[in-house]
């Protein structure tokens, strides 16, 4: 270590500049296991996965899996899927409805809640108090309009603290919903990619890429994106402290004044949707939530919303991640839904037009960190032009390299902490 | 233990996993088993080879491709598959491919598929129904991978040809997660 450093982390994390081996290095994984994935907030599921008392769907956090519950008393818990006895899994469904889980091994059989309810032949455990062999639970789990988030650590931080100033962008997509909840539960694809999370991460609000990496479907089918992501867009991107990001494109759809653009289309093509809205939210209203669309959002350090997807990146080892990503639907909208529901499938996931190529890129980066030189990635686009909106958060024009650097201080702080 | 909490029937979960029962052919044509596995072939090779013209002339106007995920018996017009493309969503993936930039397909996979187990099924009007099984195996920048899928075809005539009404594509390793699959499975 350099002398006069205070931490390995302030060599390898510069201003600008990155290190290689915050992508690849087994043992930086690990450390971000404890301090990040087992630690900090993390976005597991959402509400509507689990609508009825007793349902279940397996999520993760981090690169382990977790059930979440929708219990008999209509809470959700968060279970680990290890039955206390020898380690056996007690579910092996993605999803399902319960009220016990039964391990299939020596027949412990356990409430939906974790508590050990029976095992079999008894009498070998007399005098056992069951209470503490229940299945674990996850320590902190908090809402926020829907959005269920879990802490592995005892205490830190409220849900509401960490959101801080991105709670706006996740009130911002439900209100695109006429009765102001979104609906996730179309099943999500699965897309595996050899490379490291941040570079998913990173990429999430990246402005940078979409000309390039994209131009293949630009050129070939009308886009409502392209344009947000030119020289001269004055879509911004945005920092909010504790690593989120989003690209905000609203300044465009406010020049553009056009409902339903955001979305490649017009209010008229949505009759629906569109008496929905304002039956909801009066004419005026609605017709700015619909000129403003949805938020284009990374809430760290792994829920991104893409406008009409959320995406969930798990990571599995530092060298492979998964993309989890499903269609935001309107609660009850289905003439809006069907067109969510085929927008996403043509965009993302491993056949996507779009993801595809983005996840190919993240497989190129990887590789790439095997060349020795230079040690660094760079991180400076746009650092010149930094500025303060007036709410005080940093902004900078849609194709720099800010979202990065808003991401890479947060996690320092995350890594030095103790 | 009650029964809702108990594991839903066998049977249910079979299906989930294997589909939907397929009524096969009682009486196997040979001279039509033989024209529809030539097809099969055909278009086999058009997708090894890249021949994104010729694959897209393989299909009817009205055609639907297929490709779910999360088990072979879902909703399509409820749930997320990998692909679920109407005609024009097929003319628009293959002109995506033609543009060059397609990145996940520059350098285009090498693969080589086998196409096997080809059974005919009842007809269902005049369209011919065919099932049969599919391993690829794919290499490209990031390594080896092979593929294997269950597929179902409703194929008519039209002009003495044949073409494509349906296909459905079920990757056995669907509700998993599996790398990118640009190229025309
Ligand atoms: S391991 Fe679960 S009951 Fe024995
Ligand atoms: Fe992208």
């Amino acid at each position: 270590m350099e002398v006069g450093l205070h931490s390995p982390w302030e060599k390898l994390i510069r201003p600008g500049m990155v290190h290689g081996s915050l992508y690849s290095d087994a043992t930086i994984f690990k450390e971000e296991l404890e301090k990040i994935w087992f630690k900090t907030w993390v976005y597991v599921g959402h509400d509507s996965e689990v609508p009825n008392l007793n349902d279940f769907v397996t999520k993760s956090i981090g690169p382990m899996p977790v059930l979440m519950v929708r219990n008999q008393h209509g809470e959700i818990n968060l279970l680990l899927n290890r039955c206390p006895h020898r380690g056996n899994a007690v579910c092996v469904q993605d999803k399902g409805n319960r009220k016990s889980f039964t391990c299939p091994y020596h027949s412990w059989t356990f409430a939906n809640d974790g508590k050990l309810m029976n095992y079999a032949f008894p009498e070998g455990y007399a005098g056992t108090d069951k209470s503490g062999l229940g299945l674990a639970k996850v320590p902190r789990v908090a809402s926020y309009r829907g959005f269920v988030f879990a802490s592995m650590a005892q205490d830190g931080p409220s849900l509401e603290e960490h959101l801080g100033g991105a709670r706006r962008t996740l009130d911002q997509a439900c209100e695109n919903s006429p009765t102001g909840e979104l609906d996730l539960s179309a099943g999500f694809l699965r897309h595996r990619a050899r490379a490291n999370w941040k570079f998913i991460l990173e990429n999430e609000c990246d402005g940078y890429h979409p000309a390039f990496v994209h131009s293949s479907i630009f050129s070939v089918a009308d886009s409502a994106i392209g344009s947000l992501y030119g020289n001269d867009a004055v879509a911004v991107t945005r920092g909010f402290g504790n690593g989120h990001t989003e690209v905000d494109p609203r300044p465009e759809f406010r020049r553009r004044d056009q409902p339903m653009s955001w979305f490649g289309t017009t209010a008229e093509k949505l009759p629906e949707y569109t008496a929905q809205m304002k039956s909801a939210y009066g004419d005026k209203r609605a017709r700015q939530i619909m000129i403003d669309g949805m938020p284009h959002v990374m809430i760290f350090p792994n829920l991104f919303i893409a406008e009409i997807q959320i995406f969930v990146i798990q990571p599995v080892s530092a060298v492979e991640s998964i993309q989890h990503v499903t269609a935001i639907q309107f609660k009850d909208s289905p003439e809006i839904n069907r067109r969510l529901r085929q927008q996403t499938m043509g965009s993302v996931g491993p056949a996507g037009f779009l993801l595809a190529d983005d996840t190919e890129m993240y497989e190129r980066n990887q590789r790439g960190l095997e060349i020795r030189s230079p040690e660094y990635l760079y991180l400076k686009r746009g650092e010149h032009r930094e500025r303060r909106d007036d709410d005080g958060f940093v902004v900078g024009h849609s194709t720099d390299d800010l979202p990065s650097r808003e991401i890479w201080k947060h996690y320092r702080t995350l890594m030095e902490a103790c | 233990m009650d029964a809702e909490t108990s594991e839903r029937p066998a049977q249910d979960i079979l299906k989930q996993w294997s589909g939907r029962d397929l009524s096969y052919a009682d009486k196997v044509d040979a001279d039509l088993h033989h024209r529809v596995s030539q097809f099969l072939y055909r278009e086999a090779h058009l997708q090894d080879t890249h021949e994104y013209d010729a694959w897209e002339a393989l299909w009817t106007d009205d055609a639907v491709y297929w490709v779910p995920a999360n088990g072979a018996d879902t909703d399509p017009e409820r749930e997320m598959s990998l692909i679920y493309d109407n005609r024009s969503r097929i003319a628009l993936r293959v002109r995506q491919l033609k543009t060059g930039r397609r990145h996940s397909q520059t350098p285009p996979s090498q693969l080589a598929r086998i196409i096997g187990n080809i059974e005919l099924l009842q007809s269902e009007g005049e369209d011919i129904g065919v099932a049969c099984n599919s391993q690829i195996f794919e290499t490209n920048l990031r390594g080896d991978t092979m593929w294997a899928a269950r597929c179902c075809y409703r194929l008519r005539r039209q002009n003495g040809m044949l073409k494509m009404a349906f296909k459905k594509v079920v990757l056995v390793n669907n509700n998993k997660p599996i790398y990118t699959i640009s190229f025309l499975i």
